[in-house]
């Protein structure tokens, strides 16, 4: 860093001389305006970068809360299977169906897709069986110009993949000898234009050029179809230089909460049901792992320190279907209204807990949501979405006697795995039966470990609460696995990093992640590894981009902390009573304004997110000139979709903040996806739901509700249009909506400041 | 003069402030950062020092050259350094003259090799990557031309955290 002429003079004062200006500026003023300009600009980049970090906070907290949502949704389906088996009139019940298929002997059928006819004005790809280049090259070329393929095609080609798949043992060994350069890929999660820019910089799949695609090929992006039809139809073609492992979204629960389902019921509405069925078969069979020359172990979490490479290899992999569902139990039939109510009374009052999960949650990465902070002083109830947190107060010796009759699942002095195991799917059940057969938690718990944990900095190995499964591996869990079957690496995916890709545990674990801006807009870039006969790690990194005009580092950080800041705001007004009720333990005089310590001390108890509250404050909230915060102010820039007249702030809250489950629900109750469904069908969802919620709400409000908004169209009920009422937007964005009936969707759809 | 309470209230204020910009960094939640984001933090707490004040600074806080700096040696010092205004901002019009220096010809623009020239040889240089980022950032997608005067107010007006 020299710069061998000049004498780096030291700026004392700030000045510079007037006079010189006029004269030919001489070396030592060049010297001094060169360095000030530096000065402020490297402080500029610098306030750049602490805005992206905590805007990266942001958006890691808010889907890791997400995450814990969704063990809201897979309890309810539980729920709802054990105690209600007709939602519909006649049929069998769908959901039933979505979630705990018998095997359908139509499926199996060799020839069942060729029942499907495809008619002559389709013009997307047409495959013949076995795949040649020529059919991929088909796909590639129909999916780079948005054409869709029919569904005859995909289930052929996934009823094919299962064949495939069926062959293949949970751990596939490869050796590079036999091939040059192996490319491994992280989390895609439906990008399309990742894969395809991977592809383009790293070459298509072939001999010359092997890949191990990581999971998380579906959900969250809107392409998930089009990417894992390209890499089943890779994996065919080439079944020894492609290799796909089983991520934890390749799982029809989560599936049901991140997209994908979603996605496949838009694209293919007649064989929708058809084609989630096979692939929840085929994504059940997916190897869990790959090792490569028996040295560089590959999957998509992590491990834990229970995990057994050959008990692993040898389990039913295929059984384990969903992480997020046991093989199925009969609940008891539960007094629905008492129990909850009695639940929701335990969550709020319980002080003390068990203190494993507490404990272990503190030690690890500060960017985790901060579960172990549980109700502050205050008697906020907490909200139901937190409910993880709550779930290991049922096993807990402090039961209230009014549960005590019911028998009890287990002691506390059992170790975290048995209470992630049975925990998140019982926070509105009172009590269970009997665990299963140890054997079946076994298996479960060591795909789950393998799809789920990730690593922290600290030794040791504790449960993951945050994600619902899984655990945090230390470097000594790390060390030990790898030294016990002689391997030197350990690749995984699983989280988004900035650069696409990071190192830890002393270097011996590589966390490699393939979707660029997966936040936001210039949120990170995605990267892949390459590794040859010595095994060195090679990164790759690149960044899709949107715009043809790059943008600046100063634009994509604005954009991406807009982003973030208004889904905060947003996570912040669907908690608004709790957060008002909590804010007002410390205002007794109504005076509207609590202290800044006060105002964290409140959000950091009923949000559960880790973010630096203090940092962000001047974003959320408007203060007085004394320092003090106005916490109403927090909820100014939000507001419902459209004017909710006479409506519980307790009603409406709960539709915010569930819109998109009950929109999920209401996806799969919609059968012939008209968009409608009976007033009875509602009425009976909703009360399903918030009995599960344990949300006082009873049957005329939803019937006043459904009134005012006038959505009632010939005894049915538009629920797309229910719902748009109850999407949180920015009231800037108001005032440039048009009226009701109109496209309200696409317009509510783009969050982004950059249109 | 101030009296005691608003002092003691001032310097707590100023206690929290360096405690929340710390805490972004602090991954592991056991008070200590990386040195090696020292600088960042420094300049998110409103100051503009050089980098050789930056050295200064860290030789003076870091426990035996471990890479690592810990909260208890920070924030007396980093509570002094905002308590006397040691690294002032760089007032707007100071900046302009500083651009109106290097701009010899007085064109009312800089040209990118021109910048370049100086912002990688002269001062305490820049390495290629801060160029590089500095030349996208602020030249004119058209003309390529870095017209100082209007960047200058764009860029300073950033939210007061």
């Amino acid at each position: 860093m020299g710069c061998g002429v000049s004498v780096a003079t030291k700026t004392q004062g700030n000045r510079l001389e007037t006079e010189d200006l006029v004269q030919t500026p001489n070396r030592a003023l060049t010297m001094k305006a060169a360095v000030l300009i530096q000065r402020w600009y490297r402080r500029y980049m610098a306030r750049l970068e602490m805005r992206r970090r905590y805007t990266w906070n942001i958006f890691q907290s808010i889907e890791y809360a997400g995450e814990q949502d969704q063990l809201q949704l897979s309890s309810f389906f539980s729920f709802m299977l054990d105690n209600f088996t007709q939602l519909n009139g006649n049929g069998p019940d769908l959901i039933s169906q979505l979630l705990d298929p018998v095997v359908d002997p139509w499926l199996d059928r060799e020839t069942c897709y060729n029942f499907i006819s495809v008619p002559e004005t389709y013009t997307g790809p047409r495959l013949l069986f076995p795949l040649s280049v020529s059919d991929t090259n088909a796909l590639l070329s129909a999916f780079k110009e948005q054409q869709t393929l029919h569904a005859r095609y995909v289930l052929q080609l996934l009823y094919e993949t299962k064949k495939l798949l069926k062959q293949m043992p949970n751990i596939v060994h490869l050796s590079t000898s036999c091939t040059k350069e192996i490319t491994i890929c992280g989390d895609l999660h439906g990008r399309l234009d990742d894969l395809l820019l991977i592809f383009y910089k790293n070459g298509l799949p072939s001999a010359e050029t092997p890949y191990v695609f990581n999971g998380d090929f579906v959900d969250r992006g809107k392409k998930s179809i089009e990417v894992v039809v390209l890499l089943f139809a890779y994996l065919l073609l080439y079944p020894d230089y492609m290799h796909l492992n089983r991520g934890n979204h390749e799982d029809h629960i989560m599936n049901l909460r991140y997209g994908f389902t979603k996605e496949v019921m838009q694209k293919y509405k007649t064989h929708a049901c058809e084609i989630l069925q096979l692939f929840q078969d085929v994504f059940s069979l997916l190897p869990v792992a790959t090792v490569i020359d028996g040295k560089i172990l590959i999957v998509h979490g992590g491990i834990s320190d229970q995990t057994d490479l050959d008990f692993l290899s040898s389990i039913e992999r295929h059984k384990v279907k969903s992480a997020l569902r046991f093989p199925r139990r009969r609940f008891e039939q539960l007094d629905i209204d008492h129990s909850c109510r009695q639940v929701k009374r335990i969550k709020s009052t319980d002080a003390s807990l068990p203190s494993s999960s507490r404990s272990h949650s503190k030690t690890h990465r500060k960017r985790r949501c901060g579960l172990s902070r549980q109700d502050s002083g205050t008697s906020v109830s907490s909200s139901s979405s937190s409910s993880s947190s709550s779930s290991s107060s049922l096993c807990s010796p402090q039961t209230p006697s009014c549960l005590s009759s019911r028998p009890f699942p287990s002691s506390p002095s059992i170790s975290y795995a048995a209470n992630v195991l049975q925990v998140p799917f019982l926070d509105s059940l009172s009590s269970v039966p009997p665990p299963s057969p140890p054997q079946h938690e076994k298996e479960w718990k060591q795909i789950v470990d393998i799809l789920w944990s990730d690593p922290k900095i600290q030794d040791g190995c504790s449960p993951n609460t945050f994600r619902g499964g899984g655990c945090y591996f230390g470097p000594d869990v790390t060390r030990k696995l790898l030294l016990q079957h002689n391997l030197q690496l350990l690749i995984r995916s699983h989280e988004c990093k900035q650069e696409g890709y990071e190192l830890c545990h002393d270097g011996k674990v590589i966390t490699i992640f393939s979707a660029s801006n997966y936040y936001e807009d210039g949120s990170n870039r995605g990267a892949y590894v390459k590794l040859g006969r010595e095994l060195v790690p090679r990164f790759y990194q690149y960044q899709v981009s949107r715009t043809t005009r790059r943008l600046t580092l100063t634009q994509r950080v604005r954009a991406a902390e807009g982003s973030a800041l208004r889904a905060l705001q947003e996570k912040l007004f669907v908690h608004r009573s709790e957060l008002m009720a909590g804010f007002q333990q410390y205002d007794q005089s109504h005076s509207g304004f609590v202290s800044v310590s006060e105002w964290i001390l409140v959000l950091e108890a009923v949000l559960t997110l880790d973010l630096p509250w203090r940092t962000l404050r001047p974003h959320l909230c408007r203060v007085a000139p004394d320092g003090r915060v106005e916490y109403e102010s927090c909820f100014e820039d939000m507001g419902p979709g459209i004017p909710l007249p006479q409506v519980t702030p307790n009603l409406a809250e709960t539709l915010f903040r569930y819109r998109t489950d009950i929109e999920i629900i209401f996806n799969i109750i919609d059968k012939d996806h008209s968009g409608l469904i009976s007033v009875e069908e509602f009425r009976h969802t909703w009360r399903l739901f918030s009995a599960h919620l344990g949300v006082d709400i009873d049957d005329k409000a939803i019937n006043d509700l459904a009134r005012s908004i006038d959505f009632n169209k010939d005894g049915s009920i538009d629920f797309t249009e229910f719902l748009e009422a109850f999407r949180v937007v920015h009231k800037l964005e108001i005032k440039d909506q048009q009226p009701i009936g109109t496209t309200n969707k696409s317009l509510c759809q783009e969050k982004s400041l950059l249109q | 003069m101030e009296n005691k309470q608003t002092a003691g209230y001032l310097v707590s204020d100023v206690h929290k402030k360096i405690k929340a910009a710390f805490e972004a960094f602090d991954y592991e939640s056991n008070n200590t950062v990386d040195v090696r984001e020292i600088g960042t933090i420094i300049y998110s707490l409103g100051c503009f020092p050089t980098q050789k004040d930056l050295h200064d600074f860290i030789a003076e806080v870091e426990e035996d050259h471990s890479g690592y700096i810990q909260l208890n040696r920070f924030l007396p010092a980093m509570a002094k350094v905002l308590l006397e205004n040691r690294f002032p901002p760089i007032a707007e019009d100071l900046l302009l003259q500083a651009f109106e220096v290097l701009d010899k010809e007085k064109k009312g623009h800089l040209e990118p090799e021109e910048l370049m020239r100086y912002m990688t040889q002269e001062g305490e240089p820049f390495t290629q990557e801060e160029m590089d980022e500095m030349l996208t950032a602020l030249a004119d997608p058209e003309t390529n031309y870095i017209y100082y005067k209007d960047l200058i107010s764009q860029l300073t007006i950033d939210p007061n955290i």
